[in-house]
């Protein structure tokens, strides 16, 4: 593998900076309300008809020397988290009648309910003499008169981003229950050139599409990634050198390396919940089948043995079933068996083929790509096979993956390519589980196969 | 009246023969001329025919296939030292993964048949593109039939490779 990491040498130190997240020391502001907080202000989000909450994030104040508008963009991408949630609605800034001008102060709630703002944020971002960024923000319960949370994080200046996403997910705990999940990555397949010329690059970005940068330079097709549930790892398929193997990709150190040697083509790899095992599939002898490989021990364990296709393996996020793609009764069908491979068992069994199933991080469902009169769907299904929902519905919709709190499926969207060339895009969309607030990811390129990380935190 | 009708159609008739008869000594031409090198990649391609094709999800050969990659194993037999690899490919409207080994059985089963006929199996490498190597680009049952398929490429041993 000297030659692979030759080639991305050069990549290395971008990618090594990219990695580094400077760790945002985080403090609690002390409530400035003198009554105890009866916490009134709560979204149940498993309602699927939720009527989303009117909230407002007024500009955060700027204090020290001026840092390039960081405080105006820091209330924007915590509404824009916040809004594409589906959960929230941010009221019209220019409807704002109260101007914020001390965080340590009471807001005029009054000047907040006559606007219809259930919730409003206020923040300030220091730069201080040190360099340092202070990010402070207080969420408050307008009708209640009362601060919900309030913290403050030091960091560098152009980690600022990543401030606003733990905001984010500070202000949808408070308000959900639920864990967050905006601070966090997508790792997916860049796409560009003509349809028959396909150029593939792993690439990164923030979950909201910020950030976005190349993993690989496109020279050789790459596909399916998917991230360490435990460290800056990701696995993916590579066909460098035309051998199309599974690989380990280091987000810090952009090293790759094989995963096994396996004599066949090895695909559709993914992580063991606590990170030390990949699951994959290996096509050997015109047969393939499902295999794990432990990589500290380097131990590799075949687990079917089924003259039929097994593939798209993904394990339950206790570790002890795993779900899987198989046409061993004729059709494309989702199973699950035991971690050892044992016991398999059929759970779909409705109309048309099922794919690429992958289980919930909480464990309740199972999400898969289902194809039914030439139509593609996303949808979810207990574990035992009951309750299918279908979620989503268009020419083709595939892949889907998992919100780190279980909340959001992402997926990628192809819409059919006409005969003068024109159509053909492929995007990345996101649509919650209850089916509603289905929307497009923005991305640099053209997008496939995301893969949501797990909470950075 | 009605003769005069009749021989306006056999013009018409005459006239589309003429136009077929034209294309095919002008592909011919193209072609099977003197410019393709026996024994190389053009050969194989062109005058053998390196293309086999599938039904919608089915990696068995019919009798086109089959008399086709027949063809392939003698040309190979006539060219000892030529080596191949058969790309196994998929439409559009199958899931990632599951076309990457359905594309892996497609490959294996020319391999298979190429062996079958008398090819070393040293010769022959396999491997899978899946939905991801389109050689028709549009959303059309004629293009997902075209992109079903095993194309038996040249990787060494051909005259002027």
């Amino acid at each position: 593998m000297a030659e692979t990491r030759k080639s991305y040498g050069n990549l290395a130190s971008s990618l090594a900076k990219l990695g580094a997240i400077c760790a945002a020391l985080m403090l609690v502001l002390t409530p400035l309300s003198v009554t105890p907080a009866k916490a009134v202000l709560q979204i149940d989000i498993t309602n699927a008809n939720v009527e989303p909450l009117p909230i407002a994030i007024p500009e955060f104040i700027e204090a020290g020397s001026p840092a390039d508008g960081i405080n105006r963009d820091l209330s924007k991408v915590i509404l824009n988290n916040l809004e594409r949630s589906g959960l929230f609605r941010a009221i019209d800034p220019g409807a704002y009648i109260e101007e914020i001008r001390d965080i340590n102060s009471r807001p005029r709630f009054g000047d907040w309910r006559i606007i219809k703002s259930q919730a409003l944020v206020t923040g300030q971002s220091t730069l201080q003499d040190d360099g340092r960024l202070r990010i402070e923000f207080r969420l408050w319960d307008v009708f209640a008169e009362e601060q919900m949370t309030g913290l403050q994080y030091y960091t560098t200046p152009d980690n600022w981003r990543r401030v606003a996403h733990l905001i984010s997910d500070a202000i949808y705990e408070r308000l959900t229950g639920e864990t967050g999940y905006f601070d966090t990555r997508v790792v997916f397949v860049a796409e560009s050139g003509p349809k028959v010329d396909r150029v593939k690059r792993l690439a990164i970005m923030d979950q909201d599409g910020a950030n976005a940068s190349y993993l690989t330079d496109g020279s050789h097709l790459v596909l399916t990634p998917r991230f360490s549930p435990s460290s800056q790892e990701i696995t993916y398929l590579s066909y460098f050198n035309n051998l199309p193997r599974v690989y380990l990709f280091n987000i810090e150190t952009g090293q790759q390396e094989i995963v096994g040697d396996f004599e066949g083509m090895t695909f559709a790899p993914r992580f063991s919940p606590d990170g030390s095992t990949i699951i994959m599939s290996l096509a050997k002898n015109s047969n393939t089948d499902i295999y794990s490989m432990d990589l500290r021990r380097r131990i590799k364990r075949r687990l079917t043995y089924d003259p039929a296709i097994d593939t798209s393996p993904s394990y339950a996020p206790d570790g002890r079933r795993i779900t899987f793609n198989s046409d061993r009764s004729g059709g494309q069908q989702l199973y699950v068996m035991n971690v050892d491979g044992s016991n398999a068992q059929r759970i779909s069994f409705g109309d048309g083929r099922y794919a690429t199933p992958v289980w919930s991080p909480r464990g309740d469902l199972i999400a898969f790509t289902k194809i039914y009169r030439g139509r593609f769907y996303i949808g979810v299904m207990r574990p035992d096979g009951s309750g299918e929902r279908l979620l989503t519905e268009s020419f083709l919709d595939e892949g889907p993956t998992w919100s780190p709190n279980g909340r959001v499926l992402m997926f990628f969207r192809q819409t059919p390519t006409r005969r003068d060339g024109s159509g053909g895009s492929v995007k990345l969309w996101s649509v919650d589980l209850t089916g509603y607030n289905e929307r497009v990811v923005a991305t640099p390129t053209e997008a496939s196969d995301p893969a949501w990380s797990p909470l950075i935190r | 009246m009605s003769r005069k009708l009749l021989g306006v159609k056999h013009i018409g008739v005459l006239f589309a023969l003429m136009f077929v008869a034209a294309c095919a000594s002008s592909e011919a031409t193209n072609t099977g001329g003197s410019d393709i090198v026996p024994g190389s990649a053009a050969d194989l391609e062109q005058n053998i025919g390196n293309r086999v094709y599938f039904a919608l999800d089915s990696y068995s050969l019919d009798s086109a296939a089959r008399a086709q990659l027949q063809r392939q194993a003698q040309w190979m037999q006539q060219w000892p030292s030529t080596t191949v690899r058969i790309e196994g490919n998929c439409d559009e409207r199958g899931t990632r993964e599951y076309n990457l080994a359905l594309g892996d059985r497609r490959a294996s089963a020319v391999r298979d048949y190429l062996v079958s006929q008398g090819v070393d199996g040293s010769r022959v490498e396999t491997i899978s593109f899946g939905k991801d190597a389109p050689t028709c680009g549009e959303s059309t049952e004629g293009c997902w039939a075209q992109n079903r398929n095993g194309t038996t490429a040249l990787t060494g041993g051909g005259v002027g490779s």
